[in-house]
This record gives C-alpha cells, sequence and structure tokens, in this order.
C-alpha cells in the first residue's frame, strides 16, 4: 500500500503527487470522515501537522493542511481543505489527540474555529489579543493593543530594516514593503 | 607639619596604626563595595541566555568581576540582565520583576533583542526592553560572546564609579 492507492481508496479522484509526496483535496464535509478513515483503516497512526493557509481574495479564502503519517514513516499523506470565513472546521482531536494545540494554533494565529474542540482558547497569544497575526491583511509591523496587566503590542518600525524588500519588486510578501 | 604634595596624597595610610584605616570619600568607599559585588538577576529569555551561562562558568568567569551570584529572587538583585528577546507576552513579567528589584539597581541589555528587539520586527516582540525599563549598558552582538558582556559589566562598573550614591539615591517612580 502506498499513499497514491489511499487516496483511491478513500475513493479521491484528483491526486497531486509531487516529488514523492502525495496530496489530496476533499470538501470540507468529507473531512472528518476521511480523516477517520485514514486513521483506522489506512494507518496513518500520526498527524504530524495542522496548518492553514490564508488565500486573501480568493472564495473560500482559507484553507486547511493536514500531514499525516505511519509510525513506520513508511508513507505519508497530505490532506488539504477549503474553508470559507465564519465556517467552523470539525476538530481531529477526537481521532489523533495531538490535534488538540495544532488546532489551538491554527485559532490563535489565523481565526479559524473548531467545532466540538475540547478548549478553543488561543495557544501563544493571550486570550483578549484581538488580532489573527498570521492573516494576510495583518501587516507585519503588528497592530497596537493593551490589555492592562495581561499584555500590549505595539507597532515594530520596518523602515530600513533588514526585510522590507524593494518597491516594485512583486515576489516579495506585499504587505513588508516599508509599511509598518 | 609639613608635607609636599606627594606625601599629601599618601597622608590616608599612616604605617602607625598598622594600615588598618584607610580615609576616602564617602561616595568612592560606596561606589567601590557596589561596584565589585553586584548580584546579576539572570534575565535569560533566548540564546543570549547561553553565552551569559558561558560567562558564568568556568572558562569565562565573571566572578572575578564579582558578579558571580545569579540571584533567581528579584529582592536580591543588583543588575538585571535582560538576555534574550522580549516577548510582549513576557514584557510586564520582565517590568514586574524590575519593579520588585531593590535600589540601587541597574539593567544591562544583553544583545540585539533585548536592545532593539533585533531581526524581530514583529508584532510578537517588544522593539527594545528600554522601552520599559530604563537601561545602563547596551551591549550590541547576537548573541554578544562572553568578553562582549564581560565589557559590558566593566563599563556597567565604571558607572557606577561615577555616581553621587551618597548624595542622591538612584530613584525611579515607583508606579502606584
Amino acid at each position: 500500500m502506498s499513499a497514491t492507492t489511499d487516496a483511491a481508496t478513500l475513493g479521491i479522484e484528483e491526486v497531486v503527487e509531487f516529488r514523492g509526496e502525495t496530496t489530496i483535496s476533499i470538501p470540507l464535509e468529507k473531512l472528518e470522515e476521511t480523516l477517520k478513515k485514514c486513521r483506522d483503516d489506512l494507518n496513518y497512526e500520526l498527524l504530524h501537522d495542522i496548518s492553514s493557509l490564508d488565500h486573501l481574495g480568493e472564495e473560500p479564502r482559507f484553507e486547511m493542511v493536514y500531514e499525516l503519517a505511519t509510525l513506520d514513516d513508511s508513507k505519508h499523506l497530505r490532506i488539504k481543505t477549503k474553508v470559507a470565513e465564519d465556517v467552523e472546521v470539525p476538530t481531529a482531536s477526537g481521532i489523533w489527540k495531538t490535534a488538540n494545540w495544532h488546532e489551538r494554533e491554527v485559532y490563535d494565529m489565523m481565526g479559524i474555529k473548531f467545532a466540538d474542540h475540547p478548549q478553543m482558547e488561543r495557544i501563544l497569544m493571550w486570550e483578549g489579543f484581538p488580532y489573527f497575526p498570521l492573516r494576510k491583511d495583518f501587516p507585519l509591523a503588528g497592530k497596537e493593543s493593551e490589555m492592562p496587566d495581561v499584555a500590549f503590542t505595539g507597532v515594530a518600525p520596518l523602515e530600513g530594516g533588514p526585510f522590507v524588500t524593494s518597491p516594485g519588486s512583486t515576489n516579495g510578501e506585499p504587505r513588508a514593503k516599508g509599511e509598518s | 607639619m609639613e608635607a609636599s604634595d606627594s606625601t599629601l596624597s599618601h597622608a590616608a595610610y599612616d604605617s602607625k596604626i598598622e594600615g588598618n584605616i584607610i580615609f576616602t570619600r564617602l561616595d568612592a568607599a560606596i561606589n567601590w563595595m557596589r561596584k565589585n559585588s553586584l548580584w546579576p538577576m539572570p534575565m535569560g529569555l533566548a540564546c543570549c541566555a547561553i553565552e551569559l551561562m558561558a560567562t558564568a562558568s568556568s572558562r569565562f568567569d565573571i566572578s572575578r568581576f564579582g558578579a558571580e551570584v545569579m540571584r533567581f529572587s528579584p529582592r536580591q538583585a543588583d543588575v538585571m540582565i535582560v538576555a534574550g528577546t522580549v516577548t510582549y507576552k513576557m514584557a510586564l513579567a520582565v517590568k514586574r520583576i524590575w519593579d520588585q528589584m531593590p535600589e540601587p539597581k541597574w539593567c544591562i541589555a544583553m544583545g540585539a533583542c533585548a536592545s532593539s528587539g533585533g531581526m524581530y520586527r514583529s508584532y510578537a516582540v517588544l522593539q527594545g526592553i528600554d522601552r520599559l525599563i530604563p537601561v545602563d549598558v547596551y551591549i550590541s552582538g547576537c548573541p554578544p560572546r562572553p568578553e562582549a558582556l564581560i565589557e559590558g559589566l566593566m563599563k556597567l562598573q565604571e558607572k557606577i564609579e561615577q555616581e553621587e550614591s551618597f548624595k542622591s539615591q538612584k530613584t525611579e517612580p515607583v508606579e502606584a
């Protein structure tokens, strides 16, 4: 069994193979069922990571990425699913316990909420921080916020800093061009 | 009593009383005692803390400069060495520990992050600990080598030497 045949077992036709990595994209409704199948029937005992992407300007805006692997490291599978804004994603913490903290990080940084998560709180920033800092529309320099006796944030000076791309170049992060 | 200038400068030392009495200025005595027994509060927050530990251990041996008594209680510390990246999440905790240190107290900002935020121009990092507490000595480097920290400590000792300790206690208004 390989990750590619597993994709066929799951009934996924669209499989992306790139440099030995197998990626499948599924609709959000099938996510929980697919992850369960991967865990129970296809021996993906290990959830390496959960991450999220922000496709600002596209619909649906967000995308969840799950990196699965077997304990003997014989196969890896990446599962992607698109998520619209203000839509809750079913939690994977009932399938892999490690998903608990990964999903809290996704919520903290990107603002995607997870349904039936046992503890849907921020994990890195403090409760009450008003922004989601890894969203594309959040400036690299940060925004000001204030929670008395807890924490505050400020705006970092970016002008002339090491990460300012030169004006006109289109390859860099658009938000990092000297704006703060 | 006749005395030339050269003998006057040694008038403080009288061999008849076996050198047990030394005349000096109060400031000089206080400063001498303070600067040679600086108890650091190691505020190790990132990789600078590794260099701070190296400075304290045998190869570099910060005890040669009287600053080997690392105190993890702020109430027993004289100088806070902020070694590492101060995130906004940690910032008020650093401030709180600083406030608990008794006067006189000094602060060394060790490394680029503690001095200016360093390479972290980001939403999560305080852009220099001097935005919260007064800093006496900044040490460049990412992280600074132990020699640099010792140099910074010696600079702080020089600064303490110049203070008017008796006349004006180094004070900082404590917010209620």
